[in-house]
């Protein structure tokens, strides 16, 4: 009898739980994999605008960390595992994935998406044979953060567009060690998304590049050695100590609390040093463009989050739909009367940058815009290359070789070898690895 | 004769003990005092130890922002079924090996441990190929599973010494009163084994509880634990450190509680048998 009841009970629940998975099935649900950052929180705070809009779509969110998320997003797609509707990816994966068939073309959105508002260094990177496979979310490039004061009592006025030899005597104006007021902070921790991202955009104003057309290493060159040794000299004397572990949030943190003359680091970062809550010097920063040499290229970087629809997804409709709203126009104008223009998603539209009240909350958008056009994926260094990408190499090979070369450079900052080892060994094992590719 | 303690000596040894209990313990310390801080005092350098501004305003964040209710109970069905589960079927396993050894019981036991030794990572894909197949990605019955037999090896082991400790003629007394091998196990090995069984579940509940590969590599929004919850507050372009601290607290604290309410359960368990 007492089985009897606990077999009727189980029953019962189980039917219950079927009936509300049942239900629950009538709406279609959109798994979004994304990145731990403010414009993506802050879109996901406002989604309930979309599933007003589509009551018949569900919106599920796995946020992680980016290298985690890129590691999660690959093993699922290439094991065709089908976990994600939409993927948060950068301009690195988007090429790569586009040309392996794992991502849906994006050609079909509707008119009033307005592809051709998308600022064009962006969309060329998102692009490939023809075909968009992923809309962007926010863009960025590199840029000098100075602090004004500091400049001001270096007697020293920063152009719009420095060379690196102004740079370089701006942080030795400006450093004062004992004050613990450093000249010039730069990332040196190491991997492909770290100093290499610096390093690589950084090589392309001294005319170096990764390749030659037939995808021999040019780490031998005298352009990798000159980038290699102005960076060295410059962070050795002007920068902070112990810089060899510092990236992205190192710097940020040395750069609020007053500790850094210049800072050049990803445009996003604009909006964190000029936040007084977070800042102590959000009223003393000035923007400029990332320096030059006089050689035609300038050593920003270019970058974009974007939202991608694998090839295995079976809510591609639902998927589209979200895309389209959350990189529309419209998503702009609903964060702007929400939080304001300032917080608006930058760097992907022409419109949002011929925006008045935009423009006037925002005082780094015109050095960002210049930034990203001042970039050119195609073609990224002073000589011909065989691949895109401005700040990374858009092949499969290139994360694990390039973390590989960071962790020489950074070991030679931190005076474990010498520059000249350091691009020894960078040469030697590029060299390896792609000889094992078979390029 | 036992050597006698001086007074002094007793007062050195406390001190060294809490010296030595406070810095294994401070960056747990120093985690839960970041969450009630701001973003910008928690980057301070030098940085603020006590006097800031506390503040509840990151766990309100958190709390906004993620659902830790649903987090929470996956962490709860997942370490707590999966450590079950492991026990039910280690007891029979551990009760031969101690009781009915064979010749290879020792290869058997080292064998088990071996699969211990080859990085989680090696595996990763055959195992996320066969829960693709079987459909158990991102659910909660495939990560009871994966958690059941990595752990199982430890649970295997743990209770194989503790039911060494046990003289085998107390069982054999019930085997000639006529108890059954299932009587034998439930009502005569079982109870005597309690502070050995209780102390197997509780570690491997906490192992189960802060595993942290397979939970972020299985699933994806449905049946993401406490760690996926941590996880979704790092980054790497983006100052969140309050928040993180604040994520990472509420992540521990259920467990926090539990060892401070079962450490005297814990500490007799693993001390079982070390001293004679």
């Amino acid at each position: 009898m007492r089985l009897k009841t606990i077999i009727c009970a189980a029953g019962a629940a189980a039917l219950l739980a079927a009936t509300g998975a049942y239900a629950d099935s009538h709406a279609t649900t959109v798994t979004i994999a994304t990145v731990n950052n403010g414009d993506m929180i802050r879109m996901q705070g406002l989604t309930e605008d979309f599933t007003s809009r589509h009551p018949d779509i569900e919106l599920e969110w796995v946020t992680l960390e980016e290298n985690v998320l890129r590691q999660r997003v690959t093993q699922d797609i290439a094991a065709k595992g089908g976990q994600f509707d939409v993927l948060t990816i950068g301009t690195y994966e988007v090429p790569i994935w586009g040309n392996n068939g794992w991502l849906v073309s994006l050609n079909d959105l509707p008119a009033e998406w307005d592809v051709d508002d998308l600022l064009p260094a962006i969309r060329s990177g998102l692009t490939v044979d023809g075909e968009l496979y992923a809309a962007p979310f926010y863009g960025e490039s590199s840029m000098v953060m100075y602090r004004t004061d500091l400049m001001e009592k270096a007697g020293l006025e920063m152009p719009d567009a420095p060379t690196w030899a102004f740079i370089k005597e701006a942080a030795a104006a400006m450093t004062d060690k004992d004050g613990e007021i450093y000249g010039v902070c730069l990332r040196g921790k190491a991997g492909w998304g770290e100093n290499m991202a610096f390093l690589t955009a950084t090589s392309n104003s001294f005319g170096a590049r990764w390749f030659d057309e037939d995808w021999k290493p040019q780490f031998d060159s005298e352009a990798w050695a000159n980038t290699l040794n102005f960076y060295m000299d410059l962070m050795t004397n002007y920068g902070p100590p112990g810089a060899s572990t510092n990236g992205f949030n190192e710097n940020l943190s040395l750069f609020q609390q007053g500790k850094c003359g210049m800072w050049i680091d990803a445009t996003v970062a604009a909006s964190f040093v000029t936040n007084p809550k977070d800042s102590t010097v959000a009223d003393s920063v000035g923007f400029a463009l990332a320096p030059d040499n006089g050689l035609g290229k300038r050593g920003n970087w270019l970058w974009a989050w974007s939202l991608a629809i694998p090839a295995g997804s079976d809510a591609t409709d639902a998927a589209k739909k979200f895309i389209t709203w959350a990189t529309g126009k419209g998503y702009t104008e609903l964060v702007a009367s929400k939080e304001g223009w300032a917080n608006v998603p930058p760097g992907t539209r022409t419109s949002l940058y011929e925006n008045a009240a935009y423009l006037e909350a925002a005082p780094f958008a015109r050095m960002t815009l210049n930034s990203i056009n001042a970039a050119d994926p195609k073609q990224p260094t002073v000589d011909p290359v065989p691949y895109t990408g401005v700040q990374f190499v858009a092949i499969p090979e290139f994360a694990g070789i390039a973390t590989q070369v960071g962790q020489e450079f950074s070991a030679a900052l931190a005076g474990q070898q010498t520059v000249a080892e350091a691009l020894e060994k960078a040469q030697a094992l590029t060299a390896d690895e792609m000889e094992a590719a078979g390029y | 004769m036992a050597r006698a303690v001086t007074n002094q000596r007793k007062t050195v040894n406390t001190a060294v003990a809490w010296a030595i209990g406070l810095l294994i313990f401070f960056p747990v310390l120093w985690t839960i005092l970041t969450s009630f801080k701001t973003e910008a005092e928690a980057i301070a350098d030098p940085p603020v130890f006590l006097f800031f501004n506390w503040t509840l305003e990151n766990y309100s964040v958190v709390q906004e922002r993620s659902d830790y209710m649903r987090f929470l109970w996956n962490s709860v069905i997942i370490a707590g079924v999966s450590t079950l589960v492991g026990i039910v079927v280690a007891v029979p396993a551990a009760w031969s090996m101690a009781f009915v050894p064979s010749r290879r019981t020792k290869d058997v036991l080292l064998w088990m441990l071996s699969t211990k030794m080859l990085p989680a990572v090696g595996a990763l894909y055959p195992i996320y190929l066969i829960f693709i197949e079987l459909g158990l990605l991102d659910t909660r019955a495939g990560l009871v599973l994966v958690m059941m037999l990595i752990n199982l090896p430890i649970i295997v082991w743990m209770l194989y010494t503790y039911f060494r400790e046990i003289p085998g003629e107390i069982l054999e007394a019930a085997r000639m009163d006529g108890a059954s091998l299932r009587n034998e196990i439930l009502y005569v090995l079982t109870p005597m084994a309690v502070p050995g069984i209780a102390s197997t579940l509780l570690l491997n509940f906490i192992l189960a509880w802060n595993e942290a590969f397979w939970t972020l590599n299985l699933t994806a929004a449905k049946a993401g634990p406490l760690t996926a919850f941590i996880a979704s507050y790092s980054s790497p372009e983006g100052l969140f450190y309050a928040k993180l601290s604040a994520a990472s607290t509420m992540a521990i604290a259920p467990i926090l509680i539990l060892g401070w309410f079962s450490q005297k359960q814990l500490v007799r368990g693993l001390t079982f048998g070390a001293v004679k």
